[in-house]
């Protein structure tokens, strides 16, 4: 047997320094004591190692195929490792407060990190299944983090038994796309399935019955509210970024890379799936009271919107999913830091009646919320209009009006629910105010809510960027 | 050529008052030196702006100080540019924002620094909205006005000021996401969003209607017209003075200005081929939201609902596609913001002394208020359309343009003139006329001199244009002339494409 070169490894180098540096810290954890602030800080500056990393690599492929860097892998690593450092950052203020320092967190979400570094580079369907078993398995478990809280741990039972029960699905459609196809590698799968055929389409409905449930699209995301409303928040803040980033990445991977000669059985599923996300997403929001409930329908929603540019299966259109992804994870990560900073001397709030008045109470606070909810209904100049703009951009480009139209109707329905929240924040009168915001949540506000309303005056290097990766795909 | 870029420091200008209001600090000092602030930057912008004046050409019926600089990747330039279609609401904007800050002096005691910054950012939209010589960044401003208007309505309104701000939002955004998909449909079909190209572009037949359609679900929310104008009433009634003020005299005037840039000239098959509903709603606006003005208690009210049909007029002026119906138009839509803005304006002056906008609540105030009855019958004439006032010179370009293309929509409009002196001419009765028996008037104070201040340029300017319409008039007539030229050639174009097949 021959020895592999240890530099064929290096395309997957942000990876081994996430999985080698948990190990480190595992071990730091587990013989020092209290050492979770440590362990803490130490996986941040991994993650931001790693994504630094990721963003530099060349192109090239790893173990056989298997593993791809590209264009495309870089933008959207570079946000998953972004986005788990940023939950781990507002996560330390929230642990500390709650006492619930464990090292694990950390750990856990380093770990699931590496998975979902895996799952964007996956070139096969084992690679796929691999990276999206290591994300998810440690979701599973940071969901139920907060072992004493009937809450918590229902969250993470509820979470593990839907999962697991569409990574059954998945990987069924991947054992029939298999049988029809002879291989497991998207380019081979591409090959082979020119000429489609009613098993593959089957597989492929599987296989896209896992993506969905892990990016939360209708009809399987009944697992969202319950767990962002069980789960501590910090998992939540968590959850609705980088997991998400990750799903949509081999979501828009797999589809676009394995399935072209198809264009038209996907297409349709992609289509109703949107649709349906961004409906339900709209009307669902409505009627919620808490604000992570209302977080997940929101998400829900949105992960509609960015199918909405994948469901054009062109270039352009997976630009605007990659455009959507990253203005929604920092749509995402301010709102949360918000929430987080809900917290009276009695605990933490979850009502959005909470937030009344906060514009007197805290009134920079409550400006940049508005901002990120304006942001987060797709009002122009902030930045959630452009990422709208772009997948519909892509929709329209590809002949999709019927899906175009009803998309932005859904967003005039979401668009209420999100100034309700501005009016309560706004119009009503105050309630008990907030205490002090702890600085790391500031910062992540502060950061998120500029970048919202400065997006346009300079937004040509995201687009840009987001062009060259998803040209890569094609 | 300009050597600095004049038209987007008058843009942005405002934003720099933004910033100076939220260094200040929250005390008593920090709220008045808020006000001088919004109003000084309003007055330099406005000074800025009459610069955009001085160096136009009329004579040319080009965009000028056009800039252009790489915005969006491909999908989108940052062009501003002003013709003389544009440059009178730019104008119109930056000359009525001052006064909206002197009547909120004294009206708005409570968080006066959101409220001056919520101005300024609304009048970089409004006159960005106008300037825009891109389709996105056209939208950009257009739907960006939302957020601060929203607020305004929301935060310093009246008792049902809630419903109202959702309305006024959720409404307009309705209309407007519609454009956007029409927006991108046309990016594709002409590989740009360049206004300037557009207007030279030839869109196929077959897609006209379908683009037609989408603009005119924005245009006509905004207009407002019959019969998405219901959110109208409610948003004016709610809202504090000076957001009615903005709302009649410049928020309404993006529909007009829409369908004078797009639609008309962008699709000119279907422009043709639609007017006839656009007469018929037109009509029904003149006429109905007339004799719904006549039946209302609230001052507000009825004004609103006079806007609405006073923007009748403008619609049926414009497509009409004639060079007095569009001329018309557009001098109507300057009258309009004048005239309304200082309607409003005279409620406001009641409202700030008695707190009520019921018409039953006043009456006889000509024996307390001299001046102001003076002022008031002023307005009242020329939103009726007396000649010797800009709301008639408006009105009768408008009917003259489009008697010339179809005579029963023409006789019909002209029941409107009448119906309007009818409400006008009760409400000032009602208001002003009588004795003053109510107990709680006998101490009403006439205007002071700061309201003298605000209604001093809006009297001179109804009367100058009343008698004297050519500055407007010639400032957008070589635009106009080129806009019609262009608009018969393509349906002539069409026609003999029609008649060849």
């Amino acid at each position: 047997m021959n020895a592999i070169p240890l530099s064929s490894m290096t395309p997957a180098l942000p990876e081994i320094v996430l999985a080698a540096g948990a190990m480190a810290l595992l071990m730091v954890g587990a013989f020092r004591e209290r050492s979770a602030q440590l362990v803490n800080l130490g996986a941040i500056m991994l993650l931001v190692a790693a994504a630094f990393l990721a963003a530099a690599l060349p192109d090239g492929t790893a173990f056989g195929g298997s593993f791809t860097v590209d264009g495309f892998a870089r933008f959207m690593k570079v946000l998953a490792f972004g986005g788990s450092a940023v939950a781990l950052v507002m996560s330390l203020d929230y642990l500390a407060v709650e006492k619930q320092q464990k090292f694990e967190f950390a750990i856990l979400i380093l770990l699931s990190a590496t998975g979902m570094g895996m799952l964007i580079s996956a070139g096969d369907l084992i690679a796929l299944y691999l990276g999206l078993e290591l994300m998810s398995l440690s979701l599973y478990v940071v969901a139920a983090f907060n072992r004493d809280s009937v809450r918590s741990t229902e969250a993470g039972l509820k979470y593990f038994v839907l999962g697991a029960l569409s990574s059954g699905m998945l990987l069924y459609g991947c054992s029939l796309i298999y049988g029809f196809t002879g291989t497991v590698s998207f380019a081979g799968i591409a090959k082979a399935s020119a000429n489609g055929g009613i098993g593959l389409t089957f597989g492929l409905v599987f296989l896209f019955a896992g993506f969905c449930f892990k990016v939360s699209a209708v009809p399987f995301h009944m697992w969202t509210p319950d767990v962002y409303e069980g789960a501590p928040t910090p998992v939540s803040a968590f959850f609705a970024a980088a997991p998400k980033i990750a799903a949509m990445a081999i979501f828009a991977r797999a589809t676009i890379s394995a399935f072209p000669g198809i264009v038209p059985q996907w297409q349709q599923i992609v289509v109703f799936v949107a649709i349906a996300s961004m409906v339900l997403g709209a009307f669902a929001a409505i009627g919620q009271r808490n604000i992570k409930r209302l977080m997940a329908y929101s998400s829900i929603g949105h992960m509609g919107f960015a199918l909405v540019g994948l469901a054009s299966g062109t270039a352009e259109g997976v630009q605007g999913v990659l455009v959507y992804m990253s203005i929604y994870l920092a749509m995402t990560v301010g709102a949360f830091a918000v929430i987080l900073s809900m917290r009276r001397p009695e605990g933490m709030v979850e009502q959005i009646s909470d937030l009344a008045g906060l514009s007197r109470t805290n009134p920079a606070m409550a400006f940049f919320l508005a901002l990120l909810l304006f942001s987060l209904a797709g009002i122009p100049p902030l930045a959630g209009f452009f990422a709208k703009y772009y997948v519909f951009l892509g929709a329209i480009k590809a002949g999709l009006y019927g899906l175009a139209v009803i998309g932005v109707l859904a967003s005039v329905v979401g668009a209420y629910y999100y100034l309700l929240i501005v009016k309560i924040m706004y119009f009503d009168e105050p309630a008990k105010g907030f205490q002090p915001m702890p600085g790391e949540l500031k910062a992540v506000l502060g950061v998120a809510g500029l970048f919202n309303l400065l997006f346009f005056v300079y937004p040509a290097p995201l687009i840009a960027a987001a062009g060259a990766a998803a040209k890569s795909l094609f | 050529m300009a050597s600095w870029p004049i038209l987007s420091v008058t843009t942005f200008l405002p934003l720099a008052g933004v910033l100076f209001i939220l260094m200040l600090r929250n005390d008593e000092a920090g709220v008045r030196n808020a006000r001088w602030v919004a109003l000084w930057t309003t007055v330099v912008t406005f000074a800025v702006s009459l610069n955009l004046l001085w160096r136009f050409d009329p004579s040319s019926p080009e965009f000028q100080f056009v800039e252009k600089v790489e915005w969006l990747g491909g999908y989108g330039a940052y062009k501003m540019g002003v013709d003389g279609i544009s440059l009178p609401f730019v104008i119109l904007t930056t000359a009525l924002m001052p006064l909206c800050i002197a009547a909120s002096w004294q009206s708005i005691q409570t968080r006066v620094k959101e409220y001056m910054i919520a101005f300024l950012a609304l009048e970089v939209l409004m006159v960005g909205t106008f300037s825009a010589l891109d389709l996105v960044l056209f939208y950009l401003f257009f739907e960006g006005g939302l957020i601060p208007m929203f607020l305004i309505i929301g935060v310093w309104g009246g008792p049902r000021r809630v419903y109202a701000s959702f309305k006024f939002f959720l409404y307009t955004l309705l209309g407007s996401v519609l454009m956007l998909l029409a927006i991108m449909a046309m990016f594709w079909q002409s590989g740009t969003t360049d206004i300037v190209t557009l207007l030279r572009h030839a869109f196929p037949r077959e897609m006209q209607p379908w683009l037609w359609l989408a603009f005119f679900a924005s245009f006509a929310v905004k207009m407002p017209m019959w019969p998405v104008h219901t959110w109208l009433p409610d948003a004016h009634v709610e809202a504090p003075t000076a957001g009615s003020v903005i709302l009649a005299a410049i928020l309404l005037k993006m529909g007009g200005y829409g369908f004078l840039r797009f639609s008309l000239p962008m699709f000119p098959i279907a422009s043709a081929d639609f007017a006839p509903l656009i007469f018929a709603l037109s009509v029904i606006a003149i006429v109905y939201t007339s004799l719904v003005a006549i039946v209302q208690d609230d001052m507000k009210k009825l004004i609103a609902y006079s806007s609405v049909a006073h923007m009748g007029f403008v619609t049926m002026g414009i497509f009409a596609a004639t060079a007095q119906g569009v001329a018309g138009g557009i001098f109507q839509m300057i009258s309009h913001g004048i005239v309304s803005a200082a309607l409003f304006l005279c409620v406001g002056v009641v409202y700030d002394r008695m707190h009520s906008r019921e018409i039953a609540a006043y009456g006889g105030l000509v024996s307390r208020m001299p001046v102001y009855a003076a002022v008031f019958l002023l307005f009242t004439l020329a939103n009726v359309g007396l000649p010797g006032t800009s709301g008639f010179v408006g009105e009768f370009l408008t009917l003259l343009g489009t008697f010339r293309v179809n005579i029963v929509v023409a006789t019909l409009a002209t029941i409107g003139v009448i119906l309007s002196a009818g409400y006008a001419l009760w409400l000032y009765r009602k208001v002003v006329f009588g004795k003053l028996e109510k107990p709680s008037l006998a101490g009403i104070r006439d205007m002071g001199w700061r309201e003298g201040v605000v209604f001093a340029p809006l009297v001179i300017l109804t009367l100058l244009f009343g008698f004297y319409p050519k500055p407007v008039l010639d400032l957008s007539a070589a635009s106009v002339t080129a806009l019609l030229e262009n608009y018969q050639r393509a349906l002539g174009a069409a026609k003999t494409a029609a008649m060849l097949q």
